[in-house]
């Protein structure tokens, strides 16, 4: 699905060859500042290589439009930022911004069951904890429902217990909808428990690829 | 009483008596402002005696390509003016923006003004071209200023918004939208807030040297209304170009924040 091609950013990535396939669950693990975040946001159009290419279903991405691609692969960043105003209103962001019909609340209230978010539509999104903004923002782009979903370490600001649920609840859904995952993770033992493919970054380039 | 008093020079000294006791009361309180308001007061004395003069040949000898020099003169003036307050801050794009911004905004609202409503013959006229557009010019820079500051700090505080609505699929525009409609209100208030305190919190300067010149109190109004509304459309118009067109400047043509 996604093909690298001698990319290189800045002095941070180097990344002759690498393939990430459809449908399968990809995890990239290593240190904090090896790359992985970089390689993410590569991957959404947030950033484009320096050097090099990627090939995104056998086109270059560079030629594809980036809105449309960011509609179609989507990101769950570290710390997401919350808009203001209620939940209801983040929920309904994305869906705003592509410009897609708004969900009933009955919709809505279901995601938020799916990441364990038990809390009133009305509440103001800014009164949540770090872990609950982080369920809201996944649950943001689940509604959104794109063919790829790009996870910069789900679980940082979860507990280990509300962590293993909801990456459990994102790989069901995503295995039974035939859903690409790639993520980006520190822990070893997510990576181990879920992944088709694990790729190691270190210092910007793959050290190993395991799947 | 009849005519118009004349001021001489010595009447005018002794309105510096009001700088000075602004001095003397900066100077008892250890403010350190003398010297910014010396400067400033002999500035504007200066500045507009020589306006004065210029003015004076310039009514005399009325010819289009004097009017035009001069408002050449204060279109560049003013972008000048606006460049020189965001010294480092400001990108060529952005650059760019605010010359077309000031210009497109305030000559199409002059030439409407002018051509239309007030309906000058010969076009050229100084007595009513200089003022006029300095008064659409002076209000589009205020305006243009207020508007990239706003726009240049809301790009900068809340990137992670921005970016997020990018990542959700927002085109650069969507993204964008708080910023914009918050930065057209912040450029936009104070002309709002003038219209809405005019006559009655205040006299504006137009009307009082109108009517201290000896016109009619009613038509230095219907010339202060009109000139209001050319003030606010130029400003209104500006400020939009400028944000239609800048804040695709903090983008690059992938959809990425510069």
């Amino acid at each position: 699905m996604f093909e690298f091609k001698d990319v290189k950013f800045k002095n941070i990535i180097d990344v002759p060859k690498l393939q990430i396939e459809e449908k399968r669950i990809t995890t990239l693990v290593g240190t904090s500042g090896s790359g992985k975040t970089t390689i993410l946001k590569m991957l959404n159009k947030l950033i484009s290589p320096t050097y090099g290419k990627i090939l995104y279903k056998g086109k270059n991405l560079h030629n594809i439009d980036s809105v449309l691609h960011r509609r179609e692969v989507l990101m769950l960043t570290q710390n997401p930022a919350i808009f203001d105003g209620s939940i209801r209103d983040n929920l309904n962001a994305g869906l705003i911004f592509q410009g897609k019909r708004l969900m009933n609340d009955g919709v809505l209230k279901e995601t938020l069951d799916k990441v364990k978010l038990n809390k009133d539509l009305d509440i103001p999104a800014n009164t949540l904890s770090g872990g609950e903004k982080q369920r809201l923002a996944l649950a943001r782009i689940l509604i959104l429902n794109p063919s790829v979903y790009l996870l910069d370490e789900p679980s940082s600001a979860l507990d280990d217990e509300t962590e293993d649920v909801l990456i459990q609840m994102l790989i069901q859904y995503a295995r039974k909808d035939r859903k690409t995952i790639v993520m980006v993770t520190h822990s070893k033992a997510v990576a181990n428990k879920y992944s088709d493919v694990i790729i190691e970054i270190s210092e910007g380039k793959v050290k190993k690829e395991a799947g | 009483m009849d005519g118009i008093i004349n001021l001489s020079i010595g009447q005018v000294a002794v309105a510096y008596i009001f700088v000075l006791v602004v001095i003397a009361i900066v100077r008892i309180r250890g403010i350190n402002k003398e010297k910014e308001i010396i400067i400033s007061s002999v500035r504007m004395t200066l500045q507009l005696v020589l306006t004065g003069y210029v003015l004076v040949y310039v009514f005399k000898n009325p010819s289009p390509f004097i009017t035009i020099g001069i408002i050449i003169l204060m279109e560049a003036f003013s972008i000048y003016t606006i460049y020189k307050k965001f010294r480092g801050k400001l990108s060529k794009s952005l650059k760019r923006v605010i010359a077309i911004s000031t210009s497109v905004g305030t000559l199409s609202c002059l030439i409407y003004f002018l051509f239309i409503v007030v309906r000058i013959s010969p076009w050229y006229t100084p007595q009513y071209f200089v003022p006029i557009a300095g008064m659409f010019i002076g209000n589009s820079m205020t305006g243009i200023s207020l508007g990239v500051k706003s726009l240049i700090e809301g790009m900068s505080t809340q990137k992670s918004l921005i970016e997020e609505a990018l990542i959700l699929g927002a085109t650069p525009k969507n993204a964008s939208k708080t910023i914009i409609n918050s930065t057209f209100d912040a450029a936009i208030m104070p002309t709002v807030n003038s219209m809405l305190g005019m006559g009655i919190v205040f006299l504006p300067g137009m009307m009082t040297g109108q009517i201290l010149s000896g016109t009619s109190p009613t038509t230095a109004i219907a010339y202060q209304i009109a000139i209001m509304f050319g003030i606010f459309g130029t400003v209104a118009l500006s400020v939009i170009i400028l944000l239609q067109l800048g804040y695709r400047t903090f983008f690059n043509s992938q959809s990425q924040l510069n």
